[in-house]
């Protein structure tokens, strides 16, 4: 056993350290189609102190350290490209503070989307947070890390850009707070109207630091959520209709979705529509401000609403929605990855067709859902294609399909959203070299070691 | 090719005009009346392929059995009029096109058809389908497709019909008892009125519910409550089984209140009317069979089709009134359990309503 295992059984006690087969097999790999590599030791922190501790053990002994939540990000975000140690943040879950009045909570850096949802339910049932459809162990802070989306993105933008205040260890080991927690005991602003520092380690998945505490803001959980169902078979309209719905500022959630299967699906670009309010006065009002708002569309014929029987609601209404979920499983053997690009919504029906075309030429099956953001500023758009893991010849070519949607995505003037390495190359190739430069040299500052989940944002 | 048997001279003989006069949905005196059918039947574009809310009541108010309103869908169709939005249309044609998956059980003689409709699996349960079930059939293969009068699609129902008969009769089915009304609509009436044949015998459950009642009588402990009668679209397409709605009615201790909007002037659930002509006409026509409903002391609502079902529900719960299915509300009365439970967390607002109480 190495000294760097018995420094960290030191630090986390000797139950939450290894370096076995099985566990560095296991955190070697994602559910996403990167190759594996595998880490040389696990480890599960409970406290910031012991990430401090960890991260100057791997400064001294200048060997990676790879900040892991679920590992769900798909695009092998997690997997220890030169090894090292892989700190699983899992046992840091708790939620340290509801602050109501504010309207922000402070959680650690491995609590789950699905604790902080049944806290809020139990203690703070007229709060919630924007749920991502993930699977509901992903963690809020890496779900913030790779600029996340969820049930209010629509409303207030990607789930990053409600964090309110942030404790990370840097890629030094030093501690630090950004935000309002800075300088006061209050987490209500991420920076302003100091400088914003939030940016040196949101979208570095985990490059910059280890976010040990977050701040996240609340939102007022209406007593009422209903969903309404738009479809439309003109890819040409989808742009319009979303964004006239995201101008009425009345829908919690936009979310177009398109697949050939099930088969109530097919043919049609399916628009779902959550409403939220108080009472039902406000429900109607906003269902009517809906109707109003794509009434040109009914009456051409081009789109209308589907009404959705009681029994089909609670599977929209629920957070996470489990169709991405029961999607992922359709080539059966547990594969499946997309790609979401982040782009503006008049890119709609080139994206779509792009979809389709890759599809047929690589034999796939295939699904996508648009999620507007912030109003309708730009969309999530996902390529998502489902494979057989027992099958490698459909695992390269979804791979193949993947990264020509990438390609495709950045031509489009869209930006490739939680980038596996290739693609993180693709972006820095594009990208304003004196931007570039910018983003080299922060990296170096913070994480001078270059031990900060390296392969990831490299330049070179 | 099917063709509709359509009797030109019944019309031109015919004073009353009353497809189009007796119409809830669409004025017409018998004057404007004549001239607007007139150019239904000559295939001019008019109002009523337009304005028709599809609520099928027509085939129930001609008196020859002429097929009014399968002629105005045929016509329809032929101008490329969309009734409702042309992806609603899409979804509909698509959701249940026959891809060969499909459930039966342990098929006998004597079988019944859950149409495409997994809710019955969940109600036919107990004493009153002792003897026959699991002879059951479900699924796109013997869905009977009657949905696309609704949409202007004569021709899916022309081209998917013939299979979905012989499929069945492929099961060796003699006697289908038709748990979805709009089954034994098609078996009975469309396949009439196209000349397709039917070389099984179509039984509507009612009649099998009424005669299953009659067996278990010594079981049945009268209701003694008033009910509501929902009556749906495709009962316009077999208005002679109405009578068993008054039979089981009246095995089982319930009144059916003689409102103003049951029978012949039974008003359409509305919610096809929401995706086709929009939630102005779809409310109205909601609040007021509801508010009828009350008016004439209904404690319950019976609902026939699960459409319907799904339609009113809320609103009819919201008035106070109990909705029930007939299959449901004649299990009550043998004393056994209601096996379809209105889902609170399908309906939000009503959800609020009742936790704020
Ligand atoms: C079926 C399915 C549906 C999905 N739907 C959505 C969706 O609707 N919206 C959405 O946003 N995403 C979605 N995703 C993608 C992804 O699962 C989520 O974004 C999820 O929140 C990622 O969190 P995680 O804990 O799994 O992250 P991980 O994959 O564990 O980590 C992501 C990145 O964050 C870094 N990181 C982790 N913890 C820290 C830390 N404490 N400090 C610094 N860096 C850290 C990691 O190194 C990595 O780079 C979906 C995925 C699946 C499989």
């Amino acid at each position: 056993m190495s000294d760097i295992h018995e420094d960290l059984a030191r630090i986390v006690g000797k139950n939450w350290v290894s370096s076995q087969k099985e566990e560095r097999y296991l955190y070697g790999r994602d559910p996403g189609l990167m190759p594996p590599h595998e880490p040389e030791y696990v480890v599960m922190p409970k406290t910031t102190e012991e990430v401090q501790e960890i991260v100057k053990l791997a400064n001294r002994e200048k060997v990676p350290v790879v900040p892991k939540g679920a590992g769900l990000s798909l695009t092998g975000l997690v997997i220890p490209q030169r090894g090292g140690i892989l700190l699983d943040m899992k046992r840091m879950d708790k939620i340290l503070e509801v602050n109501d009045k504010a309207g922000y909570v402070i959680v650690e850096g491995g609590t789950t989307h699905a604790t902080l949802k049944s806290h809020l339910m139990k203690h703070y049932p007229h709060l919630r947070h924007s749920m991502p459809d993930s699977p509901p162990i992903a963690t809020i802070v890496a779900n913030a890390v790779i600029h996340g989306q969820g049930r209010l993105t629509q409303q207030h933008g990607f789930n990053s850009d409600m964090v309110s205040g942030l404790e990370v260890v840097l890629g030094t080991g030093e501690l630090c707070r950004i935000g309002s927690c800075a300088v006061s005991q209050y987490w209500f602003s991420k920076g302003p109207p100091m400088p914003d520092l939030t940016g040196l380690f949101l979208g570095w998945f985990g490059t910059t630091g280890v976010i040990t505490k977050l701040g996240m803001k609340l939102y007022p959980c209406k007593k009422i959520r209903d969903a309404m169902m738009f479809l439309t078979d003109r890819a040409d309209l989808v742009p319009d209709i979303m964004r006239k719905l995201g101008r009425t500022e009345m829908m919690e959630d936009i979310v177009s979705s398109f697949a050939p299967l099930p088969l109530r699906l097919k043919g049609n670009f399916n628009i779902l529509i959550i409403i939220t309010g108080d009472s039902e006065e406000e429900v109607e009002f906003k269902r009517k401000m809906a109707w109003d708002t794509l009434w040109e569309y009914f009456e051409s014929r081009d789109g209308g609403f589907l009404s959705v029987p009681p029994d089909m609601k609670p599977a929209l209404l629920a957070m996470p929605s489990k169709d991405t979920t029961r999607f992922a499983d359709t080539s059966k053997g547990g594969g499946f990855e997309y790609s979401g690009p982040i782009t503006p919504i008049e890119k709609y029906p080139e994206f779509i067709a792009k979809l389709e075309e890759l599809a047929s030429k690589y034999k796939l099956f295939y699904a996508s859902s648009a999620r507007v953001i912030d109003g309708g500023h730009s969309m999530m758009f996902s390529f998502s294609y489902t494979f057989n893991r027992a099958d490698p010849d459909s695992m390269v070519r979804v791979k193949t399909a993947l990264d020509e949607a990438a390609e495709f995505a950045l031509e489009q003037g869209g930006v490739i959203w939680k980038p596996n390495i290739d693609e993180q190359k693709m972006v820095m190739e594009r990208m304003d070299p004196n931007t570039l430069k910018l983003m080299m040299k922060l990296k170096e500052l913070l994480d001078p070691n270059g031990i900060m989940n390296p392969g990831n944002w490299e330049a070179k | 090719m099917l063709e509709l048997k359509f009797d030109k001279s019944k019309c031109a003989d015919c004073k009353a005009v009353s497809c189009l006069v007796k119409c809830q949905y669409m004025d017409f005196d018998k004057d404007t009346a004549k001239v607007e059918w007139q150019k239904v039947i000559d295939g001019e574009d008019c109002r009523v392929l337009h304005d028709c809310v599809t609520c099928y009541s027509c085939e129930e108010y001609c008196p020859f059995g002429n097929h009014p309103f399968y002629l105005i869908v045929e016509r329809q169709e032929e101008k490329g009029i969309l009734p409702a939005p042309r992806p609603v249309i899409t979804m509909w044609i698509n959701q249940c096109q026959p891809v060969g998956r499909f459930m039966v059980g342990k098929v006998e003689e004597k079988a019944l058809s859950y149409c495409f409709l997994p809710i019955f699996n969940e109600l036919v349960k107990g004493k009153l389908f002792d003897g026959i079930w699991p002879s059951m059939i479900f699924g796109q293969e013997f869905f009977c497709n009657a949905v696309y009068l609704h949409y202007a699609r004569m021709s899916v129902i022309k081209d998917r019909l013939p299979k979905i008969v012989e499929n069945i009769a492929k099961q060796g089915i003699k006697e289908l008892v038709c748990l979805h009304d709009e089954c034994y609509g098609t078996f009975t009436s469309i396949a009439l009125a196209y000349g397709i044949e039917v070389p099984f015998k179509p039984i509507h459950y009612y009649e099998y519910l009424h005669d299953r009642l009659k067996e278990l009588k010594a079981e049945i402990k009268p209701l003694n409550v008033k009910a509501a009668y929902q009556r749906n679209c495709s009962a316009r397409l077999i208005p002679e089984t109405d009578h068993f709605v008054d039979d089981i009615f009246g095995l089982i201790g319930v009144e059916r209140v003689k409102r103003e909007y049951d029978g012949e002037n039974g008003l359409c659930c509305a919610e096809l009317i929401r995706m086709s002509k929009g939630p102005k006409l779809a409310d109205d026509v909601q609040k007021r069979n509801v508010d009828d409903m009350v008016k004439f002391g209904a404690e319950y609502c019976v609902f026939n089709c699960p459409a319907c079902y799904d339609s009113l529900v809320e609103r009819v719960m919201r008035a106070g009134i109990k909705p029930i299915r007939m299959i449901d509300l004649c299990k009550v009365a043998i004393g056994e359990e209601q096996s379809q439970k209105p889902a609170l967390e399908g309906m939000p607002v009503l959800k609020a309503a009742m936790e704020g109480k």
